[in-house]
């Protein structure tokens, strides 16, 4: 893919992993916020190749991770009706519920199709005018504009059958919280650089200035991550409190103003329960009042349930960088991407299934933790 | 927009669920070819069917029916959505998946069955197409079909086409070849670029919203597993198509089978541009996307050149190069030294690989 290798590039990368080696003098606590540069931290084997003063702990930015057992729930239940077309991103269908997941409900009977995009779904839609269509919309602020436009057509094409079932929450207040919170540990942010394509970074100055922490706009590739590594060090090690942007190339101050006034139209801030977290003030968007015959939640109603969570697992902790996967006792033995205990384990994003796919070394220390 | 929140989380005791596990009901993951089919295979089917040939794990049974004959007898059911994709079609893949199986044993596939399962309403026309492609992939492997059946299911019963093929082949003496031959020492060899087939496959669905211009690899193998074998009767020690699941899924059940360690150099292990741009962009490990017209092979070090050399000079070989090396340890997995120069682990497909969402 061009522009591909260059961001892998072993001699630029170890020039800066050297910058880094050089600039650190103390340890300090790193959390990169999406699970995609988890993923490719642990993919490409960052961590191993960081001075032992650079800790990285893993943010919340897993949607598949955070959305609530009880939306997913509603899921299971919605999808499992008659004359239901459900559709979702192919990383939510393996996601437990409290009984079971969206493949089982396939596996009963249920029509459950995976799409790439919510226009698709309302494409289904079109094509199925006897069936109900509805789409997952889950996911941070990188997907809300899609999912958004994907109501805001079904409107403009006079599309009666298809509905959202909304999950959508957002990285800034997720971030309060974890700064807030008295188990805090992080030092400095590596923002998601997906989450700013579409954002922009306006939302994070009053964070960096009340909590006096450095905030780095940080890409994929691991060229990228050193790079934003490195300017928040250079931040933490100069005592400065800025927000930067590693990801110039892509991402700018303001975002992608179209895709925020799509979603601004679309929806607004509610408060959101995050799987493993509890519920965040103000921190997922939900349908405004003139949208809300699309909303799956109204046009089913499915009965309010009380889910069981595994006692073992420690997701919650996990997704808020207070312990790390192979500091939980189930890691890796009762908990596996097979048999997963938790969403951190399940998702290609997830934490867990960073950890357990590609980490050997931790995935055996914790043996001798 | 600013927050300030006033209320916080309690972080304490909110924890995950514990799913079903998909002991009860067969998913789709079940025939992934990665954990999940392991898991049923050994659950359900090894303690039923239980004999050495089915214990072996490989990709064909090895039976030794008179003193002196051995056979490798292998069976695969095809089932492909759409049933034409570009390179090939369910006609050629179902002839080549077992061939390259019967291959895989170092045995010289001979002869195949093929069962057909129509639905109802498949035009004549799609049924020839696909028997002509089987005649001439049959043709070229030098195997013949020699029994056959045919069974008609209602519309919507099945998805207008399956093909089980069987086949068998006789392994000449002094080849020993198996999923639990890798010794320490040895090369691990891999035939060509991965990937090609599982993209090009999706990519003719028409669902991702982009084009490629990539070619399904599915190929018969087994001519080129002869001229390996020509090069190193004795030195080849491990051969497997890397179909479902991908290399990284064939690699670990080799390390397992073995009880060794395979080590990797991510650099030495080719992959075309366009199948890492789809890859990049759903989401997916190249590692784990299947093949249909690619080999792997663990060789013994002092003739891995030979090999290698004899396998570049003959068709569907040309790409051929060293990814890596077998050690003792760590014994049952597969590690891999990045672009970067860390090292990670190269775990089996889990259940079915779904594209990220964002």
């Amino acid at each position: 893919m061009k522009h591909i290798t260059e961001y892998r590039d072993a001699h630029l990368v170890h020039g800066v992993l050297g910058e880094i080696r050089r600039t650190v003098t103390r340890p300090w606590v790193f959390m990169e916020i999406c699970g995609g540069q988890t993923h490719a931290i642990m993919r490409h084997g960052l961590d191993q190749l960081l001075p032992p003063e650079i800790e990285l702990v893993h943010g919340p930015g897993c949607p598949v991770c955070v959305t609530s057992l009880e939306l997913i729930d509603k899921a299971l239940a919605i999808a499992s009706m008659p004359d239901v077309i459900f559709t979702s991103f192919g990383d939510m269908l393996r996601v437990p519920g409290s009984a079971c997941d969206l493949f089982s409900v396939r596996a009963s009977g249920g029509d459950v199709r995976v799409v790439y995009s919510p226009l698709d779904a309302l494409k289904i839609a079109q094509e199925n005018p006897q069936k109900e269509v509805v789409f997952f919309a889950i996911g941070f602020e990188t997907t809300a504009p899609a999912n958004a436009m994907s109501v805001l057509q079904a409107q403009h094409l006079g599309i009666q059958n298809y509905s959202v079932l909304v999950s959508h929450v957002r990285v800034p207040p997720a971030m309060h919280a974890i700064l807030s919170s008295t188990q805090n540990r992080v030092q400095a942010f590596l923002a998601a650089g997906h989450v700013c394509a579409v954002m922009g970074y306006w939302e994070y100055p009053p964070i960096a200035e009340k909590y006096q922490i450095p905030i780095v706009v940080t890409a994929f590739e691991p060229l990228d991550l050193v790079q934003g590594i490195l300017m928040a060090l250079r931040q933490l090690e100069s005592g400065s409190c800025k927000v930067e942007n590693a990801y110039g190339r892509v991402v700018t101050f303001e975002g992608n103003v179209p895709a925020q006034q799509v979603i601004n139209r679309v929806f607004m801030n509610c408060d959101r329960k995050w799987r493993g977290i509890g519920e965040i003030p103000d921190s997922g968007w939900c349908l405004r009042p003139e949208f809300s015959s699309y909303d799956a939640e109204l046009r089913f109603s499915v009965q309010q349930i009380s889910p069981e969570e595994s006692p073992l697992c420690i997701a919650g902790q996990i997704l808020q960088g207070i312990k790390k996967p192979h500091h939980c006792t189930a890691f890796g033995t009762l908990c596996t991407p097979e048999h997963p205990l938790g969403a951190t384990m399940v998702s290609s994003e997830g934490a867990c299934a960073a950890y357990y796919r590609y980490a050997y070394q931790q995935a055996n220390s914790r043996l001798h933790d | 927009m600013t927050e300030d929140q006033s209320t916080l989380p309690n972080i304490e005791g909110l924890v995950c669920a514990v799913p079903l596990g998909h002991s009860e009901q067969i998913v789709l993951g079940h025939g992934s070819g990665g954990q999940m089919s392991h898991n049923l295979i050994a659950r359900l089917f090894l303690p039923s069917f239980d004999n050495p040939a089915l214990r072996a794990g490989d990709d064909a049974g090895v039976v030794i029916p008179q003193p002196g004959t051995k056979l490798a007898i292998s069976t695969d059911s095809h089932v492909v959505t759409p049933l034409f994709f570009p390179g090939g079609d369910i006609g050629k893949l179902a002839v080549c998946g077992t061939v390259n199986d019967v291959a895989m044993m170092g045995a010289t596939p001979l002869y195949l069955t093929a069962g057909f399962i129509l639905e109802e309403g498949l035009h004549v026309e799609v049924l020839e197409k696909v028997i002509a492609s089987m005649r001439s992939a049959a043709a070229e492997a030098g195997v013949h079909i020699v029994a056959g059946d045919t069974k008609v299911v209602q519309k919507g019963k099945a998805d207008s086409l399956y093909i089980n093929t069987s086949g068998v082949g006789i392994i000449e003496p002094g080849i020993v070849i198996g999923g639990n031959q890798a010794q320490p020492g040895d090369i691990v060899i891999l035939s060509g670029p991965i990937g090609d087939h599982g993209i090009a496959v999706l990519a003719a669905r028409g669902e991702l919203g982009f084009t490629t211009d990539i070619i399904s690899d599915v190929s018969p193998l087994n001519h080129l597993v002869a001229a390996m074998l020509k090069a190193g009767k004795k030195s080849v020690h491990v051969l497997r198509d890397p179909t479902r699941g991908g290399l990284a899924t064939t690699l670990n059940e080799i390390a397992r089978q073995s009880q060794v360690g395979i080590h990797l150099n991510e650099n030495s292990i080719p992959v075309q541009p366009g199948v890492s741009a789809a890859c990049e962009m759903l989401g997916f490990d190249p590692l784990y996307v299947a093949n249909e017209g690619k080999l792997v092979a663990i060789v013994a070090k002092e003739k891995a050149e030979d090999v290698l050399n004899a396998m570049r000079i003959s068709r569907y070989g040309e790409n051929t190069v060293i990814i890596g090396e077998v050690k003792p340890d760590p014994a049952g997995r597969v590690l891999m030294r990045t672009a970067i120069g860390s090292s990670r682990i190269v775990d089996m497909l889990a259940g079915e690989m779904l594209p990220r969402i964002c």
